[in-house]
């Protein structure tokens, strides 16, 4: 117990920019999903394009290089990020093509009737999606939305390797100092991992029951 | 003939040809509807007819020939197609009522949002009309709480609640129960005597006969033959039309 006690600063600060990696790269994510999601099924066909390439571009790139090019690439073009923003972008934008890929899974399980009575009455292609389509849509991806950023809060420990001190940082860094102390570090941080994701999953799932439909 | 016209004809299609593929579902449809009457349109299943009611208002998009309304031809897409589409309400078979919005939002979505109205004055009519329709105490629930005819009939309320200008009604009792679709056409026929412009696709040979001025047949994508109900259901002209009654009158 000591141990935790004289380290507890830097679990609870680590702990801390893990949350906060998570909580900034998320909102990034479903909101830049959710646009590309919309992209995805506009009828716009440069849109279409600009989604579909956007997507299969991040999908397909490891976290580690997304997170290289955005820290060490962008400077060349005179982009100078910090790494903690830097961390974020590379979370948000990277789990953005899996948060769009989920949304359309769900806009494609609306029934194409809702769409069409949407647009009988008169609603634009933005408000049928808006109105309609998403709050329905969203109702059914809660699950495949909820592991998504599951996998998100999890990857935010690649940031580790770039200069960020969230929790997976601690274990070279603790047990550098703390040799015999191996097992303590290990339990820290998956528990600091742990009171960010279990109650996300327990919060998803009260949300999923809240937000059900009948059909 | 019917001769309620009063000037230009509120829904005109000319030389409309659509394509499914290979499929010519629409083949030179010429088409003309006047204010307040009610056509109904029949024929055997894949005649074309649910996709001409779908034509009207750009559902179905066609290859060749146009359409206006009211003097106004049908825009390709955008903002001005769906100005367009609020003044023509549309009952689909399937009822297509949002499923995540109460009856009462189902009806006051459109006006609130297209419309502009009010919150107040949008409900305020929409419970009247779920009062005309007959569903003003299922106001509160979610479509799938209600049965398939309440359904329907608050489809039809929504649709009312925009001021449309031409209603199409796209087998709107196919999918109900046999008890329920009375209920229906009741709603449609006092529509109907109102003097709202109807087109109505429809197999309920009894509603032709009650309500509408003018039987359109079709058949292969082509309008076969187009009359006075009494004129066809009793002297059809066409061998076609002979023969798909003998089909569905019989029983």
């Amino acid at each position: 117990m000591q141990f935790y006690v004289d380290n507890f600063g830097l679990f609870r600060d680590a702990f801390l920019t893990t949350l906060s990696l998570s909580l900034l790269g998320g909102l990034l994510a479903l909101v830049l999903g959710t646009l590309l999601a919309a992209f995805r099924v506009s009828p716009i066909t440069p849109l279409r394009g600009l989604a579909t390439f956007y997507v299969e571009t991040f999908r397909n790139t490891p976290l580690t290089v997304v997170f290289f090019f955005i820290i060490f690439g962008l400077p060349q073009i005179d982009f100078v990020i910090g790494f903690f923003p830097g961390a974020v972008l590379a979370i948000g934008l990277y789990t953005a093509a899996f948060v769009c890929e989920a949304v359309r899974s769900g806009i494609n399980a609306v029934a194409s009737g809702q769409a069409e009575a949407a647009r009988a009455l008169g609603l634009t292609f933005g408000q049928s999606l808006r109105e309609v389509v998403l709050p329905q849509a969203f109702r059914t991806v809660v699950p495949p939305l909820g592991n998504v950023l599951l996998a998100m809060v999890k990857n935010t420990s690649i940031a580790a390797g770039f200069a960020v001190s969230e929790l997976s940082s601690l274990l070279p860094r603790l047990v550098n100092a703390n040799a015999g102390e191996l097992v303590l570090v290990l339990i820290g941080v998956v528990v600091g991992y742990m009171l960010i994701t279990v109650p996300s999953a327990f919060a998803l799932h009260r949300v999923e029951r809240r937000v059900a439909i009948l059909r | 003939m019917t001769s309620r016209s009063n000037g230009d004809p509120l829904v005109r299609l000319s030389g409309v040809n659509k394509w499914f593929g290979e499929l010519h579902v629409l083949q030179d449809i010429d088409l003309s509807i006047d204010r307040g009457e009610v056509v109904v349109v029949i024929g055997p299943s894949g005649s074309g007819k649910s996709t001409l009611c779908r034509a009207i208002n750009r559902l179905e998009a066609i290859e060749q020939g146009e359409i206006t309304i009211d003097g106004q031809r049908l825009p390709e897409e955008g903002k001005e197609l769906a100005r367009l589409r609020s003044d023509v309400g549309m009952v689909f078979q399937s009822f297509n009522l949002f499923a995540h919005k109460t009856i009462l939002e189902n009806v006051t979505l459109g006006p609130i949002k297209v419309r502009r109205q009010s919150k107040a004055d949008a409900e305020k009519r929409a419970r009247e009309l779920l009062e005309r329709v007959g569903v003003a105490a299922q106001a509160d629930k979610y479509p799938a709480q209600l049965s398939g005819g309440q359904q329907q009939r608050v489809a039809i309320a929504r649709a009312l609640a925009m001021d449309p200008k031409v209603m199409l009604f796209d087998e709107p009792t196919s999918a109900l129960d046999p008890e329920m679709i009375n209920e229906v056409l009741d709603v449609m026929t006092s529509l109907a005597r109102d003097g709202m412009t109807m087109v109505v696709v429809t197999h309920e040979m009894g509603f032709a006969r009650r309500a509408a001025n003018r039987v359109v047949f079709m058949d292969g994508g082509r309008i076969v033959e187009s009359a006075d109900p009494e004129t066809f259901f009793t002297t059809p002209q066409s061998a076609r039309a002979k023969d798909f009654l003998s089909k569905i009158l019989e029983h």
